[in-house]
């Protein structure tokens, strides 16, 4: 008899966690939200009653309605009136938090920028934390879509990236991606976009580059197996170097749990005398790499790719080992430009650091959503879908000048994919300076 | 051994439980977050009540079970991809998926089951934690195609030369992109059910009680004629089995998977769920899985403090379920009840 009186509890206990998450009162529904309607769900058939969604997770969120911030940041006004809800996730906590970080306080910028001014159309942005994860990634996309989220700024890396973007396509709501930059984030969907230009692309912009530019004549590799970017633009990297002519003398990998010690992989380079070694990775391994082969007097020209921007601030690195260092990147920190050195000095304002690619290619879609907006004379009252199409003729006609890209501006193709063309820069005196 | 009405109540409880969801999924009062959160939740239930079945039940610490999932998680996808044209219908692509996901790891269980279970406690502990490193090390390197001249299988460097016509399934450390999802909760629902009817067959019958002899005193098992090495493989390769197929529900609800998911950190993940819901207490763990998948997401309005309030809430949990108080309260019920899954040494002494 106890005994089933036992398991009755566990029993309620297991129903009642269950329907914590699932129902709660419509009564809940806050002013705002009733506003905006329901994205559409062509995937769930059954799912008749959709607009009571917009109440299930109010019962959590009545209390905090805006994501906490980092501590340093100063908290963004109330939710705006009348404001198309913008999402986006990406790792603020975890392994790649810098770029989830700076991703979305470049976006920040630009939306506090965009509420402040007279434009008509105004932003509520929202981030979710995805941990650089793909089940967490679609977690956190749902928790937006609770949320009420209009259009989408899809997920800044791009494991994470390739799986809510299945999931945006399906629900028709329109993604712009600031920094996925592998193509299976886009690839066989029309409404998700990219803001920066896509692995391959990288890798054989590098190879063109040291090809033309007789960098090098003898090439050392050293990439990173398990990720996705570091492998996608090596891949291409060698496809291209091939057609340049250029010879690969060594190829060698690392992976996350040996991303500490590159003795192996420079002796392998130096030994069969590398003139040119070409790190397509992040910049933490790339500063180490640097150090180990300063110390082992091993001094090869060097050549990054986008994930190296960033190096030059690392807190605890040397800046004066990555001088002569050779990437490409679509963004440049030091730059004359007008609107640059004022987001700069924005976000050196707001967050302590210099901004990196990722939170000018945040601030970016921002803008360019404010100008796609306007241009298709969209209202926040739209649902997704609405938007969803409205975007996909403005994103593929328009024209758009950013802080990343170059002075004719931005413009993308049917696939999503933005006409950016990797920039070379080398580091000068603890600056970038255009290669060309 | 008479079946204890506590599996029927365990039977009773998940039916109930799918029955309430699908009520609720119906009428549209699940968020998005919760109907994204139901097949995910299935497989880590699957997880963890096959891993009980290991340590639990059979009483060997395993450590690499995420290298089972991952197993199953690979293969049988690659099987549903493969088939794609071949079996239009996807639930029949997902249950032949399914199955194939539970052979290979069957297989991958018994090929590690032949040393490691040679091994005892803290050893075979760190040879399962190993064996779930290499798993995931050799997915991070494998690249497989299919097309029309067959299967490609290649190493560290993609020489498959998969055809034109075919497709590169497995892309080493970019894993599989592009999958379908065809996990539907239905089926999660399924698997559940048929993992605790394998679970409590296994267990009520005679290779469940010479596998439990195994846990409460192998030396005492073996010297009236118990042949450990082939219960002990029993227990392992079944739980290995329905691992991979939980690998493969879970990997068919996301449109990409790739091998560094499936690392040392889910295995603990898993373990907790067992651990908190009670070695051998099948019900324990079904109700820990769902509770510990749903909590990081029910306190994401917390934004950066959720992590933090997690593994606080966790050790609380922990710290709750080992006090002397609600231990007495739960062994007033065991020691009337017939809880035989309880595998707590101590008490059996006590009652005996």
């Amino acid at each position: 008899m106890k005994k089933k009186l036992l398991c009755a509890l566990l029993a309620l206990s297991m129903l009642f966690v269950l329907a914590a998450c699932g129902g709660a009162p419509a009564e809940n529904t806050d002013a705002s939200e009733t506003e905006t309607s329901t994205p559409a769900e062509p995937s769930t058939p059954d799912d008749t009653a959709a607009p009571d969604e917009q109440a299930e997770l109010s019962g959590e969120t009545e209390t905090n309605p805006e994501p906490a911030d980092t501590p340093n940041e100063p908290t963004p006004a109330a939710p705006v009136e009348g404001a198309f809800k913008l999402g986006g996730t990406g790792p603020l906590t975890g392994g790649a938090a810098i770029y989830g970080n700076a991703a979305k306080n470049g976006a920040q910028i630009a939306v506090d920028e965009i509420n402040a001014s007279d434009s008509a159309v105004k932003f509520d942005l929202r981030y979710e934390d995805d941990a650089h994860d793909a089940e967490k990634a679609v977690n956190a996309y749902n928790a937006l879509k609770d949320w009420g989220m209009q259009i989408s700024l899809g997920s800044v890396t791009s494991k994470p990236a390739e799986a809510t973007s299945a999931e945006s396509f399906a629900d028709n709501i329109f993604s712009l991606t600031p920094s996925a930059s592998s193509p299976a984030t886009i690839a066989g969907k029309d409404n998700v976009f990219q803001m920066c230009f896509s692995d391959p692309n990288q890798g054989t912009a590098s190879a063109e580059y040291i090809g033309t530019q007789n960098l090098g004549s003898k090439i050392a590799v050293i990439w990173k197996s398990d990720d996705v970017y570091s492998k996608g633009i090596r891949d291409t990297f060698l496809e291209e170097a091939d057609a340049q002519g250029l010879e690969v003398v060594s190829d060698q990998t690392f992976s996350d749990g040996n991303a500490t010690d590159f003795s192996v992989q420079l002796n392998d380079a130096k030994t069969k005398e590398a003139d040119l070694v070409f790190l397509p990775m992040y910049y933490e391994p790339a500063s180490l790499i640097l150090a180990q082969a300063s110390a082992m007097g091993y001094a090869p020209k060097w050549f990054g790719v986008d994930g190296m921007d960033g190096i030059l601030t690392m807190q605890g690195f040397d800046a004066s080992l990555a001088e002569g260092v050779m990437l490409l990147t679509p963004f440049n920190a030091d730059s004359s430009d007008e609107a640059t050195a004022k987001f700069v000095a924005e976000y050196e304002k707001r967050f302590g650091e210099k901004p990196n690619q990722f939170a000018a290619d945040g601030y970016d879609c921002v803008y360019a959503y404010c100008q796609a907006l306007t241009a298709a004379n969209a209202t926040p009252d739209m649902d997704a879908a609405t938007i969803n199409g409205l975007m996909k003729e403005q994103f593929t006609t328009m024209t758009f000048h950013g802080l990343t890209g170059t002075e004719s501006g931005l413009t993308w193709d049917e696939t999503g994919a933005v006409s950016k063309s990797p920039k070379g820069m080398v580091i000068t005196n603890g600056a970038y300076v255009g290669m060309d | 051994m008479k079946k204890s009405p506590f599996h029927f109540l365990t039977y009773i409880l998940v039916i109930g439980a799918y029955a309430a969801l699908q009520v609720l999924q119906a009428r549209g009062e699940l968020s998005a977050t919760m109907r994204g959160m139901l097949v995910p939740i299935c497989a880590y239930v699957v997880m963890a009540v096959s891993l009980n079945l290991t340590v639990g039940v059979l009483g060997e610490l395993s450590l690499g079970h995420a290298g089972f999932m991952s197993v199953g998680a690979f293969l049988g996808t690659s099987t549903a991809i493969a088939l794609q044209d071949a079996v239009p219908v996807p639930g029949v692509r997902l249950t032949i998926a399914l199955i194939v996901a539970a052979l290979f790891a069957a297989l991958a269980g018994f090929l590690i089951g032949i040393p490691v279970l040679r091994l005892n406690g803290d050893y075979l502990a760190i040879v399962t934690l190993a064996f779930g490193e290499i798993i995931k090390a050799v997915f991070n390197n494998l690249y497989l195609g299919v097309d029309s001249r067959g299967v490609h299988i290649s190493l560290l460097e993609d020489v498959t030369n998969t055809a034109k016509d075919g497709r590169l399934i497995i892309q080493g450390p970019m894993g599989i992109g592009g999958i379908q999802k065809i996990s539907t909760f239905t089926a999660g629902f399924i698997l559940i059910m048929i993992s605790l009817i394998v679970i409590f067959n296994l267990v009520g019958s005679r290779a469940g009680r010479a596998i439990m002899a195994i846990r409460d005193n192998h030396i005492a098992a073996q010297s009236v004629g118990v042949n450990i090495i082939k219960y002990k493989m029993m227990a392992f390769v079944t739980s290995a089995a329905l691992a991979g197929a939980a690998g493969a529900l879970f990997a068919m609800n996301y449109s990409t998977v790739v091998a560094n998911k499936f690392d040392f950190n889910t295995s603990i993940l898993i373990l907790v769920f067992v651990v908190l819901g009670g070695l051998g207490n099948m019900l324990g763990s079904i109700i820990a899985a769902a509770v510990l998948t749903i909590l990081p997401e029910a306190l994401r309005p917390i934004a950066e403090y959720r992590m933090l309030l997690y593994a606080v809430l966790l050790i609380l949990m922990m710290l709750t379920a080992n006090h002397p108080f609600v231990k007495g309260f739960f062994n007033r019920f065991r020691q009337t009840g017939q809880f035989q899954l309880q595998g707590d040494d101590e008490e059996k002494e006590a009652a005996a």
